[in-house]
């Protein structure tokens, strides 16, 4: 292995055990902390690779006039202005209790422009984009929802308990049902659906996904699996 | 037949229409005759109530507003209700953020619910905001042996070692009670596996999550969560629990998840038909009669 | 004219005129109203031992108003050499003064002019009102991918790609680097312009911070023509500390509390409130207990794939599958829930905020 590649093995393996023996060991738990305050610092400066993969890409759209190029301009305007207002602190006005420091105010600011792009732009945007979700999951449901086989039927059949048994239709429909058979009432089936049967499966996934992060963990930690770095290299 | 014909070939705009119209008028319905559906709570959501309701009065509660304002629409409700009850009961409680706006949605919060209908707390004594720390998990670490290093300032900027509700405070485990509102990561899931779980006991929690996530939650119920609050029906549980408790005729603000029921309950309806209607026509298809 | 054409004009102009209809009829469309609130502070001497340490801590007075506690320098554990404090002052005698504009539910508004129709406390914000309607059209621009692409939608698209990506840089920058990095190298100047109530930094925390400087300088060598291989470093560091973090989690948290979870009694007693046993919720409760424990041990064999699912192994793994279908299903319902929840927020955006149709909070009446 060449140097190149085993120095950034062994950044990881230190670091990895590190912040592993913190959790036991009292004397490196500052430590561990320290790195993790670290790891936090890194992570906000690779924005700024986002930031310079997103001017690239658009950039380049814009010099070869490519189809859309138009829009490409309109991202880089609103990415400059927000950073602009943002990083500046244009308009924010300092805190009521340390007026003297001149930006010691908060940037989300109502009042400021940054405050005025995110509550009038960047809230109505995205959360529109999730909301979307709702139609494209309506029309799925009609077209590729089928009970072919027994899997699909539970499936279908549990989607219907939940559906009907969190809304008041769920009420009116089974509501009519006598005390001794007030299990079979959707609301109280939903209860029941998602307390055992969901418990169950999503308990196994969680323990699934435990033992798989704790295996993949355990392999970068001992320098095994060093695929991360690229280059399919592993043991 | 038909109609079946008409339905398989049916462009999926007209069910995107029929979906916005089962959202849209009830909306406008509840809207403007401000009639809400009754509401039964859930033993999830009656633990939440039960959890806050069972400390002692002038607790130590620690809210962590983990959400920002575009899954407000589900979680808002919840919040407000949930530092209602925590304000009536007396708790005395300590807001944080894990996520860069939910320092401002505690603010506003504070501002709806203790700032006009609770005047007589005091910032600082009763409640204070310690606003959003960066760090995800890395904050949960050092808030598990130091808590005021963790926040070290409140939103105003004010050092959080003076602040006289603060004091004592050495760890998170301090607080008996943690409520999260979380809308992904880091939340729920992050305070059960980093401070919850290692706190062996000594402290509980009680969360509220949005829809995709309360399946992947109820396995931590109620072992590692004393409560859960699953979506907007779990907010509307809780909502009608905390107004039945408090008496009175409640105000409009806390009525809000209880209206978004009505969308929901077409919602689901129409989504059900569709599932039944799309099953009739492939059936209808297999054995050849749309030919 | 093509039929899309057509369709796209009629539903323009049919939404046009529902526009100046609701506009002219009524209160009106949506409208942002502000007070106006004149900010003006000095310094003020602080008085007592408060003065002459600024160590000292002094329990706060009982039922002391919310600017005092706050505002009182016994709280602050870096107050200035002059052991001053800020409070509110007269204009005239503020050494800091600006003014703040606070919006304010439009009733607020519609009383203060039925009052004094010549107030100028209360007015409506051009920029708020502006931006009000632009967040409308981006709704409207984002729905209208629903009929099909459009230049609204993709203009819409490319302003919150450029806007997110600003935001998060800012984020970034205020929230983390500032306090963190600048707070730890440079902390003079972030205690004069930032924030004065910063803790002083161990040394520990400075060298990491280099550290995490050095490191950050070296990920940014990726966008570099040459010399990528450099960012390997950080990456390095992230990884793993990202993996020593999650093992004791997950294992702890997800395997181990998970797995004591499970293991439930096999008889479940239900206590009955008038005492002795409530034989019927102990049956119920000992069935869901077996169900859980059956469930998660036939769904944890489905997922060993090292192992061919024949025979017992098969049908144990079947039953998993069953539950899987159960709990996905579970997931689909809940799903819905939530996106239609979001898409109703959006809907009472529309109807309550902009078009003012609805009053459900009673802001306007």
């Amino acid at each position: 292995m060449t140097l190149r590649r085993m120095i950034p093995m062994w950044i990881a393996v230190i670091g990895g055990f590190v912040m592993l023996l913190s959790a036991f060991v009292r004397p490196i738990e500052g430590i561990g902390e320290n790195f993790a305050d670290a790891f936090n610092v890194i992570a906000a400066i690779a924005v700024a690779l986002g930031a310079g993969s997103l001017l690239k890409v658009n950039l380049s759209k814009i010099s070869r006039r490519e189809a859309g190029w138009g829009f490409a301009g309109v991202i880089l305007i609103t990415f400059a202005i927000t950073l602009i207002v943002g990083l500046l602190k244009i308009g924010v006005h300092p805190s009521h209790d340390f007026p003297a420091a001149l930006f010691s105010g908060k940037q989300e600011t109502a009042d400021s422009p940054f405050g005025w792009l995110y509550e009038y732009a960047m809230v109505p945007l995205t959360s529109t984009m999730f909301a979307l979700l709702a139609f494209y999951v309506a029309s799925a449901a009609f077209r590729a929802f089928r009970a072919k086989n027994v899997e699909a039927v539970l499936l279908l059949v549990t989607a219907f308990i939940v559906l009907l048994g969190r809304t008041f239709a769920g009420v009116v429909l089974t509501g009519w049902l006598p005390d001794w058979a007030s299990g079979l009432r959707f609301e109280n089936l939903s209860v029941y659906v998602m307390q055992v049967f969901n418990t169950a499966g999503n308990r196994a996934i969680i323990i699934g996904i435990a033992l798989g992060v704790a295996a993949t963990s355990l392999r970068i930690l001992l320098g095994v699996d060093r695929s991360w770095m690229g280059g399919g290299d592993s043991a | 037949m038909n109609l079946l014909k008409v339905l398989d070939a049916i462009d999926r705009r007209w069910v995107f229409l029929w979906m916005g119209l089962a959202v849209a008028v009830p909306i406008l319905w509840i809207g403007l005759t401000g009639r809400t559906f009754p509401e039964t709570p859930t033993p999830a959501a009656r633990a939440v109530y039960e959890a806050i309701d069972s400390l002692p009065t002038g607790s130590l509660v620690l809210f962590a507003f983990d959400y920002d304002p575009a899954s407000s629409g589900e979680l808002q409700p919840m919040s407000t209700s949930l530092l209602r009850q925590c304000a009536a009961k007396g708790h005395r409680i300590v807001c944080i953020a894990l996520w860069p706006l939910g320092g401002n949605l505690a603010q506003e919060t504070i501002t709806n619910v203790i700032r006009e209908d609770y005047p007589n707390m005091r910032e600082g004594v009763d409640f204070v905001n310690l606003g959003y720390q960066a760090g995800n998990e890395g904050v949960m670490k050092v808030a598990l042996t130091d808590f005021i290093k963790a926040f070290p300032v409140d939103s105003r900027g004010q050092a959080a070692s003076k602040i006289e509700m603060l004091r004592g405070v050495k760890r998170v485990s301090d607080f008996p009670l943690l409520i999260n509102v979380s809308a992904g990561y880091p939340g729920n899931k992050e305070w059960i596996q980093y401070v919850i779980t290692s706190s062996e006991g000594k402290m509980k929690m009680v969360a509220g999550c949005t829809g995709v996530q309360a399946p992947q939650m109820y396995p931590y119920y109620p072992a590692q969560l004393a409560g859960l609050l699953g979506a907007i029906k779990g907010a509307a549980e809780y909502e009608s629990l905390v107004n039945q408790s408090i008496g009175g005729i409640a105000p409009p603000k806390y009525l809000e998840a209880q209206r978004r029921m009505a969308p929901q309950l077409f919602g689901h309806l129409l989504m059900v038909l569709l599932i039944i209607v799309g099953n009739i026509i492939f059936f209808a298809n297999k054995r050849g009669d749309l030919r | 004219m093509n039929r899309q054409r057509i369709t796209w004009l009629v539903i323009g102009l049919i939404f046009v005129a529902m526009l100046v209809a609701r506009a002219t009829t009524g209160q009106g469309i949506g409208r942002v109203y502000v007070k106006r609130e004149q900010i003006a502070l000095a310094q003020v001497a602080l008085a007592g031992a408060a003065a002459t340490s600024a160590q000292a801590v002094q329990p706060l007075p009982v039922g002391a108003g919310v600017k005092s506690e706050i505002s009182n320098s016994a709280n602050n554990a870096f107050i200035p050499a002059d052991n001053q404090a800020w409070e509110s002052v007269p204009l005239a005698k503020a050494t800091r003064a600006w003014v703040e504009w606070n919006q304010v539910p439009p009733k607020e508004y519609f009383v203060a002019q039925a009052t004094d129709p010549t107030q100028t406390q209360i007015v409506l914000s051009w920029p708020r009102t502006i931006g009000l309607w632009l967040a409308a059209f981006f709704t409207l621009a984002i729905f209208s991918f629903l009929y099909a692409d459009n230049i609204f939608y993709k203009f819409a698209e490319a302003t919150v790609i450029g806007v997110s990506a600003g935001y998060w840089m800012v984020i970034g920058f205020w929230d983390t680097l500032i306090p963190k990095l600048f707070g730890a190298l440079t902390p003079e100047y972030v205690m004069q312009l930032v924030q004065p109530t910063l803790q002083p930094t161990p040394m520990s925390q400075k060298i990491s911070m280099w550290f995490a400087l050095i490191l950050g300088v070296m990920m940014l060598w990726r966008l570099a023509p040459r010399g990528g291989w450099i960012a390997a470093w950080p990456l390095a560091f992230i990884v793993g500390v990202t993996a020593g973090l999650k093992i004791v989690s997950h294992v702890e948290s997800d395997l181990m509390a998970q797995t004591v979870a499970s293991m439930k009694p096999v008889v479940q007693l239900v206590p009955a409130v008038a005492g002795g046993t409530d034989w019927y919720a102990s049956i119920w409760a000992t069935l869901a207990n077996a169900l859980v424990l059956v469930g998660v041990i036939c769904t944890l064999v489905y997922f060993l794939f090292s192992v061919q699912h024949k025979g017992v192994v098969g049908a144990t793994a079947r039953v998993g599958v069953w539950y899987l279908m159960i709990t996905f299903g579970a997931a689909f319902g809940f799903t819905v829930m939530g996106r239609i929840a979001l898409l109703a927020a959006r809907f009472e955006f529309l109807f309550d905020d902009w078009l003012w149709l609805i009053d459900p909070n009673h802001l306007r009446s």
